[in-house]
C-alpha cells in the first residue's frame, strides 16, 4: 500500500534534531511513512531508536531546543507544518490523540478522572456539564471500567496501572480521533494486564475505524495486530512493509536479529536484545550504516557509506545487502 | 478528611505542651531569680521575700508550679507585667492587631510577588526575566533586614519623600480605636486622608518584612513549577490540545503549589520573628517592639507570655497550612 491523497497521515523526511546547531544530534533522521484510515501501523525498534520522539513531533510536542523539519507532514488535507499554534491545538487531542507509556504518571494527580476526561470534551466539543459527564461515564464504560458512575469521581492514585491506562484511552478517544498514537501503551503494566489493554485498543480501533500507530518493543504483538510495520534503528527507518511479508522474510539484518531474539523462548518481551551492543546515542553514532558496529554482515562499504532505501514503494529496506528469502545477505 | 483533621489536631497538643514547658523554664534558665528582679535596686528583706514567694507560688515544688502555670495559661492568665502592672494578656491583645496588620500586609506582598515572579521565571526559564528574578531573590534572601530597611528609608522616605519613616499614622489624625487595625479604623473614622496615611505607613515595613519570605517563595515556586512542567501529566495535557494558559494555571500551578504552601507556612514563623526587628526599626507599636522593650526592662512575665503566645500562633498557623495542604492534595486527604 502506498500513500495517496486519501491517506490519513503522510510523513515525508521527518527529522528531529537536538543539541547545538554546530553539533546536532538527529534523534529522528529523514523518516517517511504513512497511515491509512482504519489501519494499524506497527512501529518497532529498540530503546533509543526514536519512536517516541517521532510521535511527539507529530503531536507538535517537541520543545525548544529540539528542531523539527520535514518535507511533508500532512494530516488528511491539512499541512501540519504551516498551521499556527491555535489551529494545531484544535486538531491535537481531537482528531489526533496519543496515549503514553506510563499511565500512572500521565494522569494529573490533583484532578478526578472524570474531570480530566470531561476537560478533553469541553475543549474540543463543548456542551453542558451534564452532557459531558454523561459522555465521560459512557467512555469509561466503553473502555471496560466497572461502575463508571462512581469511578468518575476517583483520583488517579486510587486506580491501578491497568485502570489508569483505560482512563487514558477513554480520554484519548473522547473526541473520536481519526488517528490514535499509542506509545508503548503496555510496557509499564503487569504482563497479565498487557494483553487486555491491547485487545481493548484493537477493538476500539476496529469499531471506530481509527488509524492506529502502535509503537512497541513487542514484535510478536506487531506480527499479530499490525497491517504494516516500520522498523526503526537509531532514528532511521531501516525496513518497512506489510506485516506478513516482514515476518515471513525480513530483508534487513536488524529486523532479522529482532526476530531471532523473539522469544518463542518467551521472557524478555520488552527487552529487545537483538544484537550485541546498544543503539548508539548522541555521541557515538558511527560513520556509514548506523548498524555497522553491530551487524553480522558488515563490510568495509558499510563502514564508509550510508545505504539508501532500496526496493519498491511500501516494501523498502535500508541496507546494501538485503537478505534473501532464506535470510542470507545478497551481495 | 475528618480522620486527617483529628490526626493533625492530635499533633498540636504535644507541641503546645513542649512550648509551654520551655517558656515556663525560661524563668529558671535566666540568671537571677524573679523576686530579686522584682525588687530592683532596692531589693527585699527576707520576710517580704518569703511573703512574695508564697504569693507567687514559688515555694511549691517545680512540677506543681508548672501545672499551676499551665492551668493559668489555659484560662488566659499569663501573669502581670512587672512594669505596668497590667495583665500580660490584655497588653498583648491591645498590641497584637498592629502586628497582625503588618505581618498580613507583608505576607500578602510576599505571596503575590513571590508567586508571580516564581511562575514567570519558570515559564521563561533561562531567559533574561528568569535571571533577573533569581538575582533579585538571592539578593533579597541574603540582605540583612536592618540594612535593607535603611536603604528603603533613605530612598523612599528621605530622598523621594514618598513614605513616612515611622509609626502607624500621621499625628495630624485622630482615629478612634475600634478594631485595632489601622486600615479598618481609619476607614471607619471620618478623618479625610487618614486611610491613605495609614496605608503609606504600612508600605515600607511590609516590604522590608516581606522581602525574605518573598524571595523564598519565588525560588520555591520556580523550582516547583519547573519540576511539575516536566511531569508526564503536563505532556498529557498538551496532547489534549489545551491552551498554554490552561496548562499552566490548571495543571501545573495546582500541583506546583503543594510544596510552596508548606514553605509559606514555615514563613509565618519567620514573619513573626522578623516583625520584632522590623517593628523596632520603624517604631511600629506592635508586640515585637513590646517584647524587645520588655527584655530590656527584664519584664519576665511579658517575655514569657509574649513568647508563648507567638509560639501558639505559629503552631496554629502551621496547623491551618497543613489543613490547606490536605485540601489541595487529594493524596494527603485520602491517606490513612
Ligand atoms: N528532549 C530530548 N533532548 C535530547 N535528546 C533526546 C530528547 N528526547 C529524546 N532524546 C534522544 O533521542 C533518542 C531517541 O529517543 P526516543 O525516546 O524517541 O526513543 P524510543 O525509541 O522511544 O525508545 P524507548 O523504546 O526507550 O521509548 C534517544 O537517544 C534519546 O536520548
Ligand atoms: S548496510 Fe551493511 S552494516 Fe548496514 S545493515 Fe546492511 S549489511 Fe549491515
Ligand atoms: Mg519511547
Amino acid at each position: 500500500m502506498t500513500e495517496t491523497d486519501k491517506s490519513l497521515l503522510v510523513v515525508n523526511n521527518l527529522s528531529v534534531a537536538f543539541g547545538t546547531k554546530d553539533n546536532p544530534f538527529k534523534a529522528v533522521d529523514r523518516v517517511s511513512f504513512h497511515v491509512e484510515q482504519g489501519e494499524v501501523l506497527g512501529i518497532v525498534g529498540e530503546s533509543g531508536s526514536g519512536k517516541s520522539v517521532s510521535s511527539l513531533a507529530l503531536m507538535g510536542l517537541i520543545d525548544f531546543p529540539g528542531r523539527v523539519t520535514a518535507d511533508e507532514l500532512r494530516f488528511k488535507t491539512t499541512d501540519l507544518q504551516t498551521l499556527n499554534e491555535k489551529a494545531r491545538r484544535k486538531i491535537t487531542g481531537d482528531e489526533i490523540s496519543m496515549i503514553f507509556q506510563d499511565p500512572m504518571t500521565s494522569l494529573n494527580p490533583s484532578y478526578t478522572v472524570g474531570n480530566q476526561i470531561m476537560e478533553a470534551i469541553e475543549v474540543h466539543q463543548g456542551g453542558s456539564k451534564k452532557e459531558r459527564q454523561a459522555k465521560a461515564i459512557d467512555l469509561l464504560r466503553q473502555v471496560g471500567i466497572p461502575a463508571p458512575e462512581s469511578r468518575i469521581n476517583n483520583y488517579p492514585h486510587q486506580l491501578s496501572g491497568g485502570m489508569s491506562q483505560r482512563v487514558m484511552i477513554a480520554m484519548a478517544i473522547a473526541c473520536d480521533p481519526k488517528l490514535l498514537i499509542a506509545d508503548e501503551p503496555t510496557t509499564a503494566l503487569d504482563v497479565t494486564i498487557q494483553a487486555q489493554i491491547i485487545e481493548l485498543l484493537l477493538k476500539l480501533q476496529r469499531e471506530k475505524q481509527m488509524g492506529l500507530m502502535l509503537i512497541t518493543h513487542d514484535l510478536a504483538l506487531v506480527a499479530e495486530a499490525a497491517d504494516r510495520v516500520v522498523v526503526m534503528y537509531a532514528g532511521q527507518i531501516v525496513e518497512t512493509g506489510p506485516a506478513s511479508d516482514i515476518f515471513k522474510a525480513p530483508k534487513h539484518p536488524y529486523t532479522q536479529a529482532l526476530m531471532n531474539s523473539l522469544p518463542e523462548s518467551s521472557e524478555g518481551k520488552d527487552r529487545l536484545n537483538a544484537l550485541p551492543g546498544v543503539v548508539p546515542g548522541a555521541n557515538d553514532r558511527p560513520q556509514g550504516c548506523l548498524l555497522n558496529p553491530r551487524c553480522p554482515y558488515v563490510t568495509d562499504r558499510c563502514r564508509a557509506e550510508e545505504p539508501e532505501q532500496y526496493g519498491p514503494r511500501g516494501r523498502q529496506v535500508k541496507c546494501f545487502y538485503p537478505l534473501d528469502e532464506a535470510g542470507r545477505p545478497t551481495v | 478528611m475528618l480522620q486527617f483533621l483529628l490526626r493533625r489536631l492530635g499533633m498540636v497538643i504535644p507541641t503546645f505542651i513542649g512550648v509551654s514547658l520551655f517558656t515556663f523554664a525560661l524563668i529558671y534558665l535566666i540568671p537571677g531569680d524573679p523576686i530579686t528582679i522584682m525588687g530592683g535596686e532596692r531589693g527585699f528583706g527576707p520576710e517580704q521575700r518569703a511573703e512574695l514567694e508564697a504569693m507567687l507560688g514559688l515555694d511549691k515544688p517545680i512540677w506543681q508550679q508548672y501545672f499551676i502555670y499551665l492551668g493559668n495559661v489555659l484560662q488566659g492568665d499569663l501573669g502581670t507585667s512587672y512594669v505596668t502592672r497590667q495583665p500580660v494578656m490584655s497588653e498583648f491583645m491591645s498590641l497584637f492587631p498592629a502586628t497582625i496588620e503588618l505581618t498580613v500586609c507583608a505576607a500578602i506582598f510576599a505571596v503575590i510577588t513571590g508567586l508571580t515572579l516564581g511562575i514567570l521565571a519558570a515559564i521563561k526559564r533561562g531567559g533574561l526575566l528568569d535571571h533577573t528574578v533569581m538575582t533579585i531573590s538571592l539578593t533579597g534572601y541574603s540582605m540583612p533586614i536592618f540594612w535593607w530597611a535603611l536603604l528603603l528609608i533613605l530612598l523612599f522616605s528621605v530622598n523621594l519623600g514618598w513614605t513616612p519613616v515611622s509609626g502607624r499614622l500621621d499625628v495630624m489624625f485622630w482615629v478612634d480605636e475600634v478594631t485595632g487595625f489601622m486600615l479598618i479604623d481609619t476607614l471607619l473614622s471620618d478623618e479625610d486622608g487618614a486611610f491613605i496615611s495609614a496605608l503609606s505607613h504600612l508600605v515600607l515595613p511590609s516590604i522590608v518584612l516581606g522581602t525574605i519570605p518573598m524571595a523564598v517563595i519565588a525560588r520555591m515556586t520556580r523550582s516547583s513549577m519547573l519540576e511539575v512542567l516536566g511531569e508526564d501529566y503536563i505532556r498529557t495535557a498538551r496532547a489534549k490540545g489545551l491552551s498554554k494558559r490552561r496548562i499552566i494555571v490548571k495543571h501545573a500551578l495546582r500541583n506546583a503549589l503543594i510544596p510552596v504552601i508548606t514553605v509559606m507556612g514555615l514563613q509565618v514563623g519567620l514573619l513573626l520573628s522578623g516583625a520584632i526587628l522590623t517593628e523596632t526599626i520603624f517604631a511600629w507599636p506592635g508586640i515585637g517592639k513590646w517584647l524587645i522593650e520588655s527584655i530590656g526592662r527584664r519584664d519576665y512575665p511579658v517575655v514569657q507570655g509574649g513568647l508563648l503566645l507567638i509560639a501558639t500562633i505559629i503552631i496554629l498557623v502551621n496547623l491551618l497550612v497543613d489543613l490547606m495542604y490536605g485540601v489541595v492534595n487529594p493524596r494527603v486527604r485520602h491517606s490513612k
